[in-house]
């Protein structure tokens, strides 16, 4: 519906036009969209190509037209228009002029029939027609389209427009889409190798596709050049997919180093084996959920900010929560870690059972906010924005761990009772008061980090489940007690993962990089960054 | 030599547990085959096979037990041992269907021949003889927990490391088996049993034979254990739990004695794991699930762990708790199973066995000492008639 409206509406504009342009020119388009009419299904092409060539605006909707099948040829005198259906009978409207003809029986005319290639000569056709629009975007997207399906005939227009071009991105995909054109025209060698280097240097997929189809048509003295141009193109392609992998790795890596910091604290830190820890995550998701349900139904406006709403308020949640659980349970097993293992498991059961009473077992839909929906392109990497705002947000939860731990009073009370309880006591530091609070702490990193898990993970009762023995490698790989050691193997693991992925498989990676980790706790079984002195074993 | 090593070790709690499966052993089976099923103390063939199933579990609690309450090596990978064993019979079980499967394939099993395999892999060759799989049933799990144990406790990886790579290698494996290339019939694991050893698996006989050789090996496994535990390797095993680096220090090679227990006690496991496949009917990666292995852990607890009869008596009441619980408030068995660890850690350290023989032996002290003023005063009171 939204088609015919904007075909109509252009078709009205250029009635405007056409009395401007003067009687003669609307002859001979006349003429041209008329031999349509009587074309045969392999003479299209042709037809199609002379009217791209025309250059006039006014041939766009007949070309729409015709590639949507709505252009009808009237059996009686081979008249030519633009059609839309009502009931039985369609509606004309004169191609060019785009005033209403009036109504006719369907079997009065016949629909000019298209295949796929014609569908395909139709949109060059019109990428060369829109390659001259005025919005830039158009041009960019008419660009690309013959890069993609290079067609000779559209070389001039193509090398007008490029001519015109003031755009610089317009004008390199334009630049790309001469290279590809010309090398299908039969254009001088000088030219096509001029035009191999432009490929060569641009790269990417299509050109790698461009330029292997040209191989086996080309000339035997174009064929070196062509070879060379592939060989750099597949080069720079091997370093763009390590580069994608890293980028994976990182992105991956964010999630791990998310879900582990916390751990880092109350595992790293407190030497609280905390089987709960993913369960926190969890409810740090579900406290988005819900902050994204209440902003649904009562302030749709306020969408885009309902991750940063759900941010402190999952800190509180989540941290209110781990109080309550050092207060009532941990605080009777200090020292004795296996113990805390027991409990925090049995904890993490309960929570999970009550997130499905409460929820349902099956998943929940948290949305993505705006700024944090699509994607960009960097050379030949993707980069989509929410992975790249996790990322962000993990390095920044990270600097200010490392700030709270490392510059405050409350850090430093923190670090002392965890080197040294009873030295820390007698220097009048409230040792079971900076117990809670660090566990608290750690509890509410973890309902932050489910913020931005919700973003790309299921939001399940089970989400916590899919986190807490890589929260655990990550924080053993990198060393108990050290949030620099977190941080770097959160990465390497991310990165080792990744790399090992295009080889073994997604699930024999995971399995390489497990066993990988056991072997190296046997040589380093403290970690990456082991703590050193009497604080070891305590 | 080796009767009076067990025979010294029995004290009148393990004779009473060994009498009682024993007992069990015969009992369960024949109220089951040779009472009319509307006759009072029948015990219909669905029970004899989840009493057998608890048997199994106390034996994996045993074995678990082995490490951790005479040891303290927290393993949470005994699932793995367990499942592995139970691989190694549900091979054997895989084997005897022969031409019997949906694809008629004499010698491949069904989803092999779905995955359009066209020889067996050589990892399941000799599975068709019995002697051979119940070999593998002890061996694999007995060689990966050496392997592991060896490189583990010869870098010193104790305490919570040990316990969080042990969950690694189970969580690893776990992934492994998931895969269909590996050659274990992946997601839906081995199922379809029809016979063991020539009889029909689900016939109300062969159940009732499974329970008998569960007690039995029960038992047996107990009497072992006990035989280990009172041992002076046993006191050197107590020595290790309790003061590593004295122990050490004393001359002891404290990894040799810790990986004997951990082979052991995975064996004994891969054992249980064999007995629970033909039982249960159903061998799939999800035995290997992390959660498992902790939830051995609670069994072990809840009835007492560094006691041997403990860990039988909290299989058998957790599991029969679950059985009962999920069957009336499905709800609320994820509740009972998560506020049963935390009471018990908190409250219960010892577990109930623990606790009750501590309370006993209290009393006891208690009563000797009453006894012993008791005489006292008498003797002072003599004297003082005397005079």
């Amino acid at each position: 519906m939204y088609r015919i409206l904007q075909t109509l509406l252009i078709t009205l504009c250029l009635l405007v036009s056409a009395h401007v342009t003067g009687p003669r020119a609307a002859d001979d388009l006349g003429a041209l969209v008329s031999a349509l009419g009587t074309a045969k299904l392999a003479e299209l092409d042709d037809r199609i190509g002379a009217l791209a060539k025309s250059g006039d605006p006014r041939v766009i909707p007949v070309l729409e037209a015709l590639g949507e099948g709505n252009l009808y040829a009237r059996k009686t005198d081979g008249g030519v228009f633009l059609t839309t259906e009502k009931g039985a009978s369609l509606v004309l409207v004169d191609p060019l002029t785009g005033s209403a003809i009036g109504e006719a029986p369907k079997g009065e005319l016949q629909k000019i029939k298209v295949n796929n290639a014609v569908r395909r000569a139709v949109r060059s056709a019109l990428g060369g027609l829109t390659l001259f629009s005025a919005d830039t975007g158009a041009r960019l997207k008419a660009a690309q389209s013959m890069r993609q399906t290079p067609n000779a005939d559209a070389l001039e227009a193509i090398e007008a427009a490029l001519a015109a071009e003031k755009d610089a991105t317009v004008r390199k995909t334009l630049d790309e889409a001469r290279a590809v054109t010309l090398l299908v025209s039969d254009r001088p060698d000088d030219d096509k190798r001029a035009a191999i280097k432009t490929l060569a240097e641009s790269g990417g997929r299509e050109a790698l596709g461009v330029l292997t189809s040209a191989l086996s048509s080309a000339d035997a003295s174009l064929k070196p050049d062509i070879e060379a141009a592939l060989q750099r193109i597949e080069q720079a392609q091997v370093f763009w997919n390590a580069g994608q992998n890293v980028w994976y790795g990182l992105s991956l890596g964010s999630v791990l180093l998310l879900a582990a910091i916390g751990l880092a604290i109350t595992f790293g830190v407190m030497g609280i084996i905390n089987m709960a820890h993913g369960e926190m995550v969890m409810l740090g998701a579900y406290t988005t959920f819900l902050v994204q349900d209440v902003i649904r139904t009562s302030y749709p406006a306020l969408f885009d900010w309902s991750l940063a709403i759900a941010l402190p308020l999952a800190f509180l949640v989540t941290g209110v929560i781990g109080l309550a659980i050092e207060r009532s349970v941990i605080r009777f097993l200090y020292g004795r870690p296996l113990e805390t293992l027991l409990a925090t498991w049995g904890i993490s059961l309960i929570l999970q059972q009550a997130v499905r009473s409460i929820f349902g077992p099956t998943n929940r839909e948290v949305g993505n906010p705006s700024w944090m929906a699509g994607a960009f392109d960097v050379g030949g990497l993707t980069i989509t924005w929410n992975r790249l705002w996790i990322i962000v947000f993990a390095l920044a939860v990270f600097a200010a761990l490392l700030f709270l731990l490392k510059r405050t009073s409350m850090g430093l009370r923190m670090r002392a009772v965890t080197q040294n309880r009873r030295m820390a006591s007698s220097m009048g530091i409230r040792t079971p008061f900076v117990d809670a609070l660090t566990f608290a702490l750690g509890s509410g990193i973890a309902g932050m980090a489910g913020v931005a898990l919700s973003q790309i993970d299921n939001v399940s009762p089970n989400l916590g489940q899919g986190y807490i023995i890589d929260s655990f490698m990550v924080v053993v790989f990198g060393g108990v007690g050290n949030l620099w050691g977190t941080l770097v193997g959160a990465f390497s693991l991310g990165i080792l993962n990744k790399f090992l992925e295009p080889y073994a498989g997604a699930v024999l990676g995971k399995i390489l990089v497990l066993v990988l980790i056991i072997l190296f706790i046997q040589k380093k079984p403290r970690g990456l960054f082991a703590l050193k002195g009497r604080a070891v074993e305590a | 030599m080796i009767t009076s090593f067990l025979l010294k070790s029995l004290d009148r709690s393990i004779i009473a547990v060994v009498a009682i499966l024993l007992g069990l052993a015969i009992a369960v089976p024949a109220l089951n085959l040779l009472t009319a099923p509307d006759h009072p103390l029948h015990v219909p063939t669905y029970l004899v096979s989840l009493f057998g199933k608890y048997l199994t579990y106390a034996l994996l609690a045993l074995a678990l037990d082995l490490v951790w309450g005479f040891c303290g090596i927290l393993s949470l990978g005994h699932a793995a041992f367990f499942a592995l064993g139970g691989y190694a019979m549900g091979m054997y079980l895989m084997r005897q269907i022969g031409a019997r499967g949906s694809y008629g394939n004499p010698l491949l099993p069904d989803f092999m021949v779905f995955l359009n395999w066209k020889e067996l892999p050589w990892f399941w060759q000799g599975f068709d003889m019995f002697w051979f799989a119940a070999l593998m049933v002890v061996l694999v799990p007995g060689l990966l927990a050496f392997v592991f144990g060896w490189f583990a406790f010869r870098s010193r990886v104790n305490g919570v490391y040990l316990s969080i790579i042990t969950q690694a290698m189970t969580y690893a494996l776990l992934l492994a088996f998931f895969r269909n290339d590996m050659g274990f019939g992946g997601n839906n694991g081995l199922t379809d049993f029809k016979d063991i050893l020539g009889f029909n698996i689900q016939a109300a006989g062969t159940r009732a034979a499974l329970f008998a050789a569960s007690a039995l090996t029960l038992a047996i496994c107990l009497v072992l254990t006990t035989a280990i535990v009172r041992s002076k390797y046993g006191k050197v095993l107590v020595a290790v739990r309790d003061a590593e680096s004295r122990t050490r220090f004393l001359g002891y090679r404290v990894e040799h004695i810790k990986l004997f227990a951990f082979t052991v006690s995975a064996m004994m496991a891969g054992i249980a794991g064999a007995l629970y496949v033909p039982q249960v009917g159903i061998i799939n990666p999800g035995e290997f699930e992390p959660g498992n292995s902790i939830e051995v852990v609670i069994w072990t607890a809840v009835g007492g762990r560094g006691t041997l009869i403990g860990p039988i008596v909290g299989a058998i009441l957790v599991n029969g708790g679950k059985s009962i619980f999920t069957a009336a408030f499905p709800e609320f068995w994820l509740f009972a199973l998560g506020g049963l660890f935390v009471l018990v850690t908190l409250f219960l350290p010892k577990g109930v066995v623990g606790t009750a023989s501590a309370y006993l032996a209290r009393r006891k002290a208690h009563r000797r000492a009453a006894d012993a003023e008791r005489a006292r005063d008498t003797l002072v009171a003599e004297p003082m008639a005397a005079e």
